[in-house]
């Protein structure tokens, strides 16, 4: 009777233990529902015509977000332009050339630092090396700031997708006669696009929401400008600078921007694990 | 092999040389990128080093009038924050990874670990727009005033709890941390938690162990390293938070033994102070604090990795 007493209590600390775990995975959850809820119902009333043909107005006055959703758009291509080639190159080294080198595990353990080092720095450090010698900020320099976020998202997935190429394929095309620069490109590239794509998407996604390096390289613009040599308005910046003022036309733009950045941020979320499922199934 | 073939050849040799050569090249940028970093943030810190010399981490001072700065409010600010978003989003996540692991019903466990995972993928000024709007006002009406009347009355801890309800402080801050983290911690402790050999967990059960016992004496245990090393990245990532606490810390230099009351953190006073910045000194005092939270986060994210790095080697062999 003892030991069934015993049994008892572990059944019961056993069920007290997994319900908590559950709690917590509810929690989690309900924040994300909590943040999308407030984001629809104060962000909906910001959807107008105008939201995306006329200019960030002044205070009082009717307006949109053109020019920031502009600047946004412009510095987040750039940016992935600039990173992607950087950030492939790199994984294409870890993986297929420096395997086991020193330099490749210093390269790994660095880049896997700047992946979560703190964005702010970033704009620190390309005010310091851009903004000061320029004399301003502009355009270039908030893409820059993006740029270097993109290029270690895209080393990660770049080498864990090309390890994930089968070896068998690599010697197949060396056994060809296939230079190896041939096999990478033309091989092992193609094999490997579908996730190398998600991890661009990823790094896209991560950002297209980003604020602080933005605040002391592009800063923020209150008119239409597509001059990449000035500083120029942008989605993240908008929204902080609007949030934060006490005119509720700016703070109803500001959920405005703030839902347009969340759910087009979601939607590429969802769309990169999407691709990547679709790869992995097909070998 | 004919003229023609031979040539093909060093031509293909030469291709293959640029390429190699030009993936280490980016390897070596990156690389640099690292050390450039610590280079620039130390070039642009160094007069305000030079000027108030080590008292710079122990001032208090933060007066852009008489251009005197210290450092440790935001310090203080910074490591308050990321200590509470550790003590709630830690035993959230690990429970999240639980559950994920042991608990979910196989056909959940994909959508589920996606929607937590999304999380992460909101942005940090979101994360502080809700905070500001949402969060702040009901932790001010409904959560604070209960604290104050219940915690706040005990001897010692109740130093924590006084003050008016704000809203706005190192506690909104830290909790919006929590939610911020939780889904970084929750990605690493799951995956550590599926390199348990299944081996061991079949034998427990086969022991008779419960679910709870498996987990609290053969898998945590079993990856332990890993855990540790995913909290400390969650930990890196609390301390260099920027957008979302800035919205809710109050941003005010100061240092209180109340969780309630403003603070700082350095990265809200880059982010609210940079462009205001007039002197040079200030301009310099503010990259000093850049320097201070980039050492930080690098020892924090440099252990974290070695951490997981040792586990993988545990698990490889």
């Amino acid at each position: 009777m003892i030991s069934m007493g015993r049994y008892a209590r572990r059944r019961v600390a056993n069920r007290l233990w997994l319900a908590a775990s559950m709690a917590a995975t509810a929690l989690g959850l309900i924040f994300l529902f909590l943040v999308l809820y407030a984001l629809l119902r104060n962000g909906i009333p910001a959807i107008s015509g105008t939201l995306f043909t006329t200019s960030t107005p002044p205070p009082g006055s009717a307006g949109g977000l053109a020019n920031a959703i502009y600047g946004s758009l412009i510095m987040t291509i750039v940016a992935t332009l600039v990173g992607t080639p950087v950030g492939m190159l790199t994984g294409t080294f870890l993986s297929e050339f420096g395997k086991g080198s020193v330099l490749a595990s210093v390269v790994r353990f660095v880049n896997d630092i700047l992946l979560s080092a703190p964005s702010i720095i970033i704009g620190l450090f390309v005010y310091q090396i851009v903004v000061v010698p320029m004399g301003h900020f502009s355009a270039w320099a908030g893409s820059a700031a993006l740029a270097l976020i993109v290029i270690p998202v895209v080393v990660r997935t770049t080498e864990n997708m090309l390890e994930l190429v089968p070896h068998g394929l690599r010697e197949a095309a060396a056994a060809l006669g296939t230079p190896q620069w041939r096999v990478i490109v033309q091989v092992i590239y193609r094999a490997a696009m579908q996730g190398i794509l998600t991890g661009v998407m990823l790094a896209v996604a991560r950002i297209a929401g980003e604020t602080a390096p933005l605040l002391f390289t592009a800063l923020n613009n209150q008119f239409w400008s597509a001059n990449m040599n000035a500083p120029i308005a942008n989605l993240p910046v908008v929204i902080f600078q609007f949030a934060l003022s006490p005119y509720d036309d700016w703070r109803t733009l500001a959920w405005g921007g703030a839902m347009l950045i969340t759910f087009t941020i979601l939607i590429l979320n969802v769309l990169a694990r999407m691709l990547a499922g679709w790869s992995s199934r097909t070998p | 092999m004919t003229i023609a073939m031979v040539a093909r050849h060093d031509r293909q040799r030469l291709w293959d040389l640029l390429f190699r050569n030009a993936t280490r090249a980016f390897a070596i940028l990156v690389l640099l990128l690292l050390g450039g970093v610590m280079v620039a943030l130390g070039v642009g810190a160094w007069p305000a080093f030079a000027h108030f010399g080590p008292g710079f981490l122990t001032s208090m001072a933060w007066n852009p009038v008489k251009d005197e700065y210290g450092a440790l409010p935001a310090i203080f600010g910074t490591l308050a924050t990321s200590a509470i978003a550790m003590l709630i989003g830690v035993p959230l996540a690990l429970g999240v990874a639980v559950f994920l692991t042991e608990l979910c019903p196989p056909f959940l466990r994909r959508p589920i670990g996606t929607m937590i995972e999304l999380l992460a993928g909101i942005p940090s000024i979101i994360y502080g727009i809700w905070g500001l709007f949402v969060l702040a006002p009901f932790l001010q009406e409904t959560v604070q005033p209960v604290l104050i009347d219940t915690l706040g009355n005990i001897p010692l801890i109740g130093l924590l709890f006084e003050g008016p309800p704000l809203g706005l402080g190192i506690l909104t801050a830290g909790f919006i941390l929590a939610m911020m983290v939780l889904p970084f911690i929750t990605a690493v402790t799951r995956d550590v938690f599926l390199t348990v050999p299944p081996m061991l967990r079949e034998s427990a059960y086969g022991l008779g162990a419960t679910t709870s016992e498996v987990v609290r004496d053969i898998v945590v245990p079993y990856t332990r390293t890993g855990i540790i090393g995913g909290v400390m990245l969650g930990l890196g990532r609390a301390l260099g938070e920027t957008m979302a606490v800035t919205f809710v810390i109050g941003n005010a230099h100061e240092i209180h033994t109340s969780l309630l009351a403003p603070g700082t953190t350095i990265s809200a006073t880059l982010a609210n102070e940079f462009t205001e910045a007039v002197t040079p000194l200030y301009v310099s005092s503010l990259f000093a604090l850049g320097f201070i939270l980039f050492v930080i986060t690098f020892l924090v994210l440099a252990a974290a990795k070695y951490m997981l790095i040792r586990l993988q080697r545990q698990a490889g062999t």
